[in-house]
């Protein structure tokens, strides 16, 4: 690395040096499908081979593409024999998405690793299932700032805003690999090739500018940690009681099935009389989809809290 | 990647006839020959791994080279075929390139191929990374010759996806020994069999005296107070851990190259085996009356990494520290559950929500579409194997218990691999069942290949395309009819009314995957947030695109999509009853 801007800190941070080191160097990529974590691998892996250094690339595909988690162990050096890194001994974990990071935190090498994240936080479908007032996303709530205390050295950055910022969202894991390259020993000049070749070519530019934010980023992180996307919903919302009652008036009941159709939580039915009864109470959110959809103005919900104007 | 490894060293070794049917791991082997040139190599998809194998059979007669690929458990669907020709042996060379899933990152099982190798009486060769990856196929073809028998190359996951560097070399082209007219050898009857057998047993003698000087099998000598016999993908992180002891590494797992075996654990004072899945090195070991030890240190579930490695050494007691005590940077957090979801527009959502509402007990099968079988779709109550579906719910209703309308539910590739022999004897046996047919037009969940029912062939040429219509009705199925899923109200109630119907019902849903072959993303949507009461209905779809927003309505969060993600296919437009997700804005767009 040639950069005049180069300060110590990085020069600690940098992990391996081409030719110098017997072990292999672990970079390890992980995101949601769809991300891009292959096609980032993918680069490192090239960059090895222009090195003359074995390299071996090993990830799992299949489900991929579904939304799932995505990995890919990258291992380079002059002999590499295990396609996949141990726990605990990869120098990088690159993160392409905020909780992805922090599962496959356990991975990094807790002396010298680096951690280098992007601070979108993509909420699965799976994590929105606390429907009751009050209920919080099932996504880790831990601060940037809180796991600092534990990894002083956590490179954190919006890259995916940067690259919108830039006009391509896309362009986020080559702001990725610019921090990246801040971590590896190879000269500048071979990623910015490499990546050129890999996007396609009316986007050349935007991901050079891409690659030199995320690079000067990392050269000079900020103090002040990038807020995340989702914040913790205000402390009013989450002491909400959440005492729901339906009031079902047996005699208007025509058992017209309406209000069983569209309950989202499936907890209405007809009985044997064709009157509408409610299975699981305690699986009702209080959402009135019944109440205002009922022709006979048959079920009231009572609820602690107020209806909004 | 590995599989590309196999692909060009069975170029190399000249083979002309290649047939496989898709199947995670083992996919990108034909995708990869079909990138030579098609006067090099006839390459083909074919509906189930038995023709595929079967195709490959009779190109080893017709004296070409022939290889077949596919994962595990589609050897279960070509052993019928593999048990025979193991007594016919071979006229070109033939070799069966099978990739085992151990952790089932994708696969309904992790069993283990090497038992069937030695069930079928067939040499098993076992590579350890990309370069023996192809090394070993264009040797496969070599040993299949010379000792007139199939052989299987046996890959796993972490070799097939796995991309280092290999040396690669040139094509060797074969002459066609041509049809050899030989009917004790080639036509299995009762009285040739008995013939054949024999030879089997004969055979199994001459691999093992070619064994004895092959390089295939390598002994690194280091110190001897431990000799480590491993194989395959497991030998790389024997070699990661435990650097400086004594390595055996097979080459090929069946039959066991035992002069070697014997002498390498002599020479060393304790015995361990390393390798995935089942100890099939090592009761061959106790077999022969050696002392080993594995499977008291080594998981037989799931796949090896150089943790359960260390572990397994560190249990032995060959290496110092406590087991399970990683020095990580351990968080004391839960992992967010992220499960893999049906795709954003995907057209199999709605049928199963229609399942749902019409409380159906449904017998799934092998496809992307399993993925309803968790919240919130959680609408497939049963998935066995490739094809069982409708077997299964010919069963269900035969059993007579069932109180709810029972349903098969079957993807368009997975229907031809094995659905049309149940669905004949539904309507054979009269069965009182629904079939839902899921015509995405691909195969989706290996990434998007073509089949018979795509009109288009492996190497992109069109071809004749399968009717479904006219297929089913053929077969003797008169209540057939065919919707578009993304038509949720059409689809509830051709699915209610093929219910209602006494005996053999049949809908086919022809809404094309949103992924493959074509990308189909139209302009996306968006809530109008005070239209948002939060009632989670579009919630239910599992729709990656939807997610909680910060805003709320009474404390529930509202609703947001995520635009990038959306691929405007409507449905949470058509079932939203607030009707408050609408298009974006051309202005905002």
């Amino acid at each position: 690395m040639n950069s005049p801007l180069q300060s110590t800190v990085v020069a600690e941070r940098r992990h391996s040096a081409p030719g110098e080191s017997t072990a292999a160097t672990n970079v390890l990529v992980v995101g949601v499908g769809g991300q891009g974590v292959i096609m980032i691998s993918k680069v490192i892996a090239l960059l090895c081979q222009q090195h003359w250094l074995q390299v071996k690339q090993s990830e799992v595909h299949g489900m991929a593409k579904r939304g799932g988690v995505v990995f890919s162990h990258v291992r380079f050096g002059k002999q590499v024999y295990s396609p996949t890194i141990p726990a605990g001994e990869a120098d990088v974990v690159l993160a392409l998405e905020w909780a992805e990071g922090l599962r496959w935190l356990k991975y990094l090498n807790p002396e010298t690793g680096t951690f280098i994240v992007d601070t979108q936080q993509i909420v699965p479908p799976f994590a929105c299932r606390n429907r009751k007032p009050g209920g919080l996303p099932g996504y880790d709530q831990l601060t940037v700032d809180q796991i600092r205390t534990r990894l002083p050295g956590i490179l954190a950055l919006d890259a995916s805003g940067a690259a919108t910022e830039l006009g391509n969202p896309k362009a986020a894991n080559t702001v990725l690999l610019g921090a990246l390259s801040t971590a590896l020993e190879f000269p500048a000049e071979g990623w910015q090739e490499l990546i050129a070749g890999a996007v396609p070519a009316r986007t050349v530019e935007i991901n050079r500018q891409a690659f030199n934010m995320g690079r000067e980023w990392a050269l000079h992180p900020p103090t002040e940690a990038p807020r995340l996307d989702k914040s913790p919903p205000p402390a009013s919302v989450q002491t909400l009681e959440r005492s729901v009652h339906l009031e079902i008036t047996d005699a208007w009941c025509k058992g017209c099935d309406i209000c069983v159709k569209t309950c989202p939580e499936r907890c209405l039915v007809l009985n044997a009389h064709q009157v509408v009864e409610i299975t699981d109470p305690g699986a009702c959110t209080g959402c009135r989809m019944c109440e205002w959809l009922c022709p006979d103005f048959a079920i009231r919900l009572h609820s602690s809290i107020p209806e909004p104007e | 990647m590995g599989n590309d490894a196999i692909a060009r060293g069975a170029w190399e070794a000249g083979v002309q006839v290649a047939a496989a049917y898709p199947g995670t791991p083992s996919t990108e082997i034909l995708e990869a020959i079909a990138r030579y040139p098609a006067d090099d190599i006839q390459a083909q998809w074919s509906p189930n791994e038995k023709v595929a194998c079967d195709v490959a059979i009779g190109a080893s007669f017709g004296g070409v080279r022939a290889l077949v690929a596919m994962k595990h458990v589609g050897l279960n669907v070509a052993s019928d075929s593999l048990m025979s020709q193991t007594y016919i042996g071979v006229n070109g060379g033939l070799v069966l390139a099978v990739c085992d899933d151990p952790g089932m990152h994708s696969s309904q099982n992790e069993q283990d191929t090497r038992l069937v190798g030695r069930f079928a009486q067939v040499p098993v060769l076992e590579p350890a990374d990309a370069q023996e990856a192809l090394d070993f196929t264009r040797l496969a073809f070599d040993l299949s010759e010379q000792f007139d028998s199939p052989v299987i190359l046996r890959s796993t996951t972490r070799l097939s996806h796995c991309r280092s560097l290999a040396k690669v070399g040139q094509r060797r082209e074969k002459e066609s020994l041509g049809f050899r007219d030989d009917p004790v050898k080639n036509v299995m009857l009762p009285g040739h069999a008995r013939q054949r057998h024999p030879k089997l047993l004969e055979r199994e003698g001459s691999v093992q005296d070619y064994l004895r000087n092959s390089d295939l099998i390598r002994w690194e000598t280091g110190d001897t107070s431990v000799g480590v016999i491993t194989l395959g993908p497991a030998y790389s992180y024997v070699k990661e851990v435990l650097p400086e002891v004594s390595v055996l590494k097979l080459g090929m797992s069946f039959p066991l190259a035992e002069e070697t075996v014997r002498a390498f654990c002599d020479s060393v004072e304790r015995v361990i085996v390393v390798e995935e899945l089942e100890p099939f090195i090592e009761h061959e070991l106790h077999a022969l009356g050696i002392e080993a030890q594995g499977k008291a240190f080594f998981p037989r579930v799931g796949e090896f990494s150089p943790e359960v490695v260390r572990d397994g050494f560190r249990a032995a007691g060959i290496l110092p520290g406590p087991v399970l005590m990683l020095d990580t940077t351990e968080l004391d957090i839960e992992p967010l559950v992220r499960p893999p979801v049906l795709c954003a527009g995907c057209p199999h959502i709605t049928t199963y929500m229609a399942m749902r509402a019409l409380d159906a007990r449904v017998s799934g099968d092998i496809g992307c579409y399993t993925l309803a079988a968790v919240e919130p779709l959680k609408a497939i109550d049963t998935c066995v194997s490739m094809g069982s579906s409708i077997g299964v719910a010919i069963g269900l209703a035969k059993a007579g218990t069932e109180t709810k309308p029972i349903v098969a539910t079957i993807g368009d590739s997975t229907f031809l691999h094995a659905g049309i022999p149940p669905l004949i004897d539904a309507v054979y046996n009269q069965a009182d069942i629904t079939v839902l047919l899921l015509d995405n037009q691909t195969i989706a969940m290996t990434g998007g290949q073509d089949h018979p029912g795509t009109g288009v062939t492996l190497r992109g040429d069109k071809t004749h395309r399968i009717d479904f219509e006219e297929l089913i009705r053929s077969l003797g199925v008169t209540w057939l009819k065919t919707v578009d899923s993304y038509d949720v109200g059409a689809l509830y109630q051709a699915c209610r009314d093929a219910i209602e119907h006494r005996g053999v019902s049949v809908v086919i849903s022809n809404r094309p995957c949103v992924l493959d072959p074509v990308k189909i993303k139209g302009p996306a949507f968006q809530v109008q947030a005070e239209g948002c009461t939060a009632c989670q209905t579009c919630m239910n779809l599992g729709c990656p695109a939807l997610t909680w927003s910060e805003a709320r309505y009474e404390g529930r969060c509202k609703i947001t999509i995520d635009q990038a993600l959306c691929m405007g296919c409507t449905l949470c437009v058509q079932i939203c009853p607030s009707d408050c997700i609408q298009t974006v804005a051309p202005e905002a767009r």
